[in-house]
């Protein structure tokens, strides 16, 4: 298989996340490590903050990762990368030092400190691993938790709407802001490497649901995540330099019709169990908003 | 040995003495009164006299993040900071020590609030003594340079390998100008060794540092190892500051030093700037006959019991000084004081007196009035009634 000129035999064969992990049965977090493997290998200095990723790597003094991987404190990831990456311009090595970061960590906790770096213009990759819930400590809602859901501080389904970080970051205007999903794996690792050859800031938004959070069958991780895009619930897109541009998988999307019913994408999950139909449409006029946004900065 | 006399601020002896250490990366947040350190190094490195790199974040967490960040990856480097922005780094203050990385770290030391107020007590850097840093108190500006240089040198010690964090009073140091012995660069290259820290994470190499441990035991044993570091660090403390002091002709004592001991019966205990005043205070007690002494801990963390203890030891009693209180219990120097000169059987009465607090001005006639009257009540009384004194002045 060729997408976007990578072709999947080219792609090393070393796996830099090993079986016997602790993630849970189809983890999307899990995918997405091994596709970060897979797209910038052995030059990866990998900062993780607390969440999953950090049980991920397994007990110590066992370690399920073939990355150099920094853990640190919850909202000081991309500091710390800041910090790792000028320490390794001084010394004149090569890098590419990626903040491994939950929802939480990107849009919560660690908000300050990723657009910090981000203004600043540091030499990092940020990639929020965006599983819309603070997963690691039980499923708590976060800012990207989206509307209607169900979560352990959220029981009658989240009242506000879904933080749309991406945007966000565009707006700091840094050189490469994407969108990406673990159900696209190609897409992902294309736009891992783009990230990688340019210098500055980069920032790339991975969607990734998680079975034990989202409540459906650990067989479903890539096709829920399929739905997400093909209902338009999630957008994948590219912004080289703020020019954006929606990304193949989404395009036909952009034509509402062409989108499959949001219902079907909530269907399969346990934790919009309780939307009602005014909340269903409610969450569609949400997921039309951000589209309109959106194509305004193509 | 080439000297040049400057006259410096002890912000800025801060400053010569990061330049002459040669640090790569810079990190910090601006805050009253810390900010003309950082100042002071922005200017050496735009000015070209300086070859690092400052990273300009938005916090201080990020701060001491960035310098974690730099630490861990193979480069020496520095923050400093001051109250509320300590505050603010304290889970990056743990994370270093338990990580081991090698950091030096400047806090000219600020009260702290509520309510808002700039001026100097010990309420910040005595609130870390439980992290695992190397704490050390400087007493004017030119030991502040001296400590700086030595603290690069020790943290890196692979016997030590643990960050360190130095105190100078906020204004009495930080924005006062004193004349700075600032040794030549030569001088320093040859004290002070290029980088060594325990790991380095660079591509290529699969280390990682702070994943959960499979046994609470081993995490148990880390915490144990960086408490056995403290302690063994007091050899090397001895060791550097000796070396110092033959490149030099300056040395400090280690990690106490003594004024007047070796005939006093009553001795005085305190940290930082105020010393100085201590000084005169127990000059003018010796001239009234009183048969005091002066013990000036630099280093708080590792705690100098058993020095400490040898000098007390056959005294008539010891009085302890605090710019700072753990609220509810007493000062944090005499709480250590007692703890380990009681288990030491150094029977001693021993008083705390809290004072200079939020910034409130203490002269060597306030040390010297306090100490007469403790001293006189042992005499007449063989007692101290109250033992943990708040002296307003
Ligand atoms: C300062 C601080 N507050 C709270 C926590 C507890 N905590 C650890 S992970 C986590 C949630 C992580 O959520 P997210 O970033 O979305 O990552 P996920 O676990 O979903 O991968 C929380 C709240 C912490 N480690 N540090
Ligand atoms: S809770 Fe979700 S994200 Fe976390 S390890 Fe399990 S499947 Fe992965």
């Amino acid at each position: 298989m060729i997408v976007g000129g990578i072709s999947i035999r080219e792609l090393p064969r070393k796996k830099y996340l090993l079986p016997g992990n602790s993630s849970c049965p189809g983890c999307p977090e899990a995918l997405g490590l091994r596709y970060l493997g897979m797209a910038l290998g052995d030059r990866v200095i990998l900062v993780v903050p607390a969440g999953c990723s950090t049980v991920i790597e397994g007990l110590a003094p066992n370690y399920s990762m073939r990355f150099p991987i920094v853990n640190v404190p919850f909202a000081s990831a991309d500091a710390v990368a800041s910090g790792v990456a000028t320490a390794k311009e001084v010394l004149g090595e090569d890098a590419v030092v990626v903040v491994w970061a939950g929802d939480g960590a990107t849009a919560d906790i660690g908000f300050a400190t990723l657009s910090g770096a981000a203004e600043r213009g540091d030499n990092i990759i940020h990639i929020c691993v965006d599983n819309e819930a603070y997963m690691n400590t039980g499923i708590q809602r976060s800012s990207l938790t989206p509307y209607g859901a169900w979560t352990t501080t959220t029981w009658t389904g989240k009242k506000e709407r879904k933080k749309d970080v991406p945007l966000i970051m565009l707006m700091h205007k840094v050189p490469y802001v994407a969108t990406a999903s673990v159900g696209y794996p190609m897409d992902f690792i294309e736009k891992l490497r783009r990230a990688a050859s340019i210098k500055g800031f980069k920032y790339i938004h991975l969607h990734a649901p998680c079975p034990t959070g989202w409540r459906f069958d650990p067989s479903l991780t890539v096709e829920v995540a399929k739905l997400a895009v093909e209902t338009g619930m999630w957008i994948l897109f590219e912004a080289i330099n703020g020019k954006v541009k929606i990304s193949p998988s989404s395009l036909p999307y952009r034509d509402r019709s062409r989108r499959k019913p949001i219902r079907d994408y909530i269907k399969i999950q346990g934790r919009f169990r309780a939307l009602t139909d005014k909340e269903l449409r409610k969450l569609e006029s949400m997921v039309d908003d951000v589209w309109d946004t959106l194509i305004k900065f193509t | 040995m080439k000297l040049v006399v400057m006259h410096l601020t002890g912000n800025y002896a801060v400053a010569w003495a990061v330049k002459l250490s040669r640090v790569k990366v810079v990190s910090a947040y601006p805050i009253t009164p810390q900010t003309t350190i950082v100042e002071k190094i922005s200017e050496f490195i735009e000015s070209g006299m300086m070859d690092a790199k400052i990273v300009r974040v938005e916090s201080e967490h990020s701060a001491l993040a960035t310098v974690f960040g730099a630490a861990s990856s193979g480069v020496r480097a520095f923050t400093a900071t001051s109250s509320h922005g300590l505050m603010y780094m304290y889970e990056m203050v743990w994370w270093s020590a338990g990580a081991r990385v090698p950091i030096v770290m400047a806090i000219v030391t600020r009260t702290i609030g509520a309510p808002w107020n700039i001026w100097s007590d010990h309420s910040d850097f005595m609130s870390q003594r439980d992290t695992g840093w190397l704490m050390i108190f400087a007493e004017h500006n030119q030991e502040v340079l001296d400590s700086v240089i030595q603290l690069f040198r020790i943290t890196e010690d692979p016997r030590v390998y643990l960050p360190g964090m130095i105190a100078l009073d906020a204004f009495i140091l930080s924005h006062t100008t004193e004349p700075v012995d600032v040794p030549d660069q030569s001088l320093v290259d040859s004290f002070l060794p290029s980088r060594r820290q325990p790991y380095t994470f660079k591509s290529g190499d699969p280390i990682t540092m702070g994943n959960l441990p499979s046994n609470p035991r081993d995490n148990m044993k880390m915490r144990w190892d960086v408490h056995e570091s403290l302690v063994a660090a007091k050899k090397v403390i001895m060791e550097v500051d000796r070396e110092w002091g033959e490149l030099t002709g300056r040395s400090y004592g280690g990690l106490i030093e003594c004024y007047r001991c070796s005939d006093a019966k009553y001795f005085i205990i305190g940290v930082g700037a105020w010393v100085g005043d201590m000084r005169e205070a127990v000059d003018m007690l010796r001239s009234e006959g009183y048969e005091v002494g002066l013990i000036k801990l630099r280093f708080v963390r590792p705690f100098p019991a058993e020095e400490l203890a040898e000098v007390v030891r056959g005294g008539k009693g010891a009085i302890v000084f605090d710019r700072s209180v753990s609220a509810g219990s007493a000062g944090p120097l005499y709480l250590d004081t007692v703890a380990h000169l009681g288990a030491l059987n150094v029977g001693v009465p021993v008083k705390n007196v809290i004072a200079g607090i939020a910034g409130v001005d203490v002269t060597y006639n306030d040390i010297a009035g306090v100490v007469r009257s403790f001293i006189e009540e042992i005499e007449s009384k063989g007692v101290v009634s109250n033992y943990v004194e708040w002296y307003f002045g």
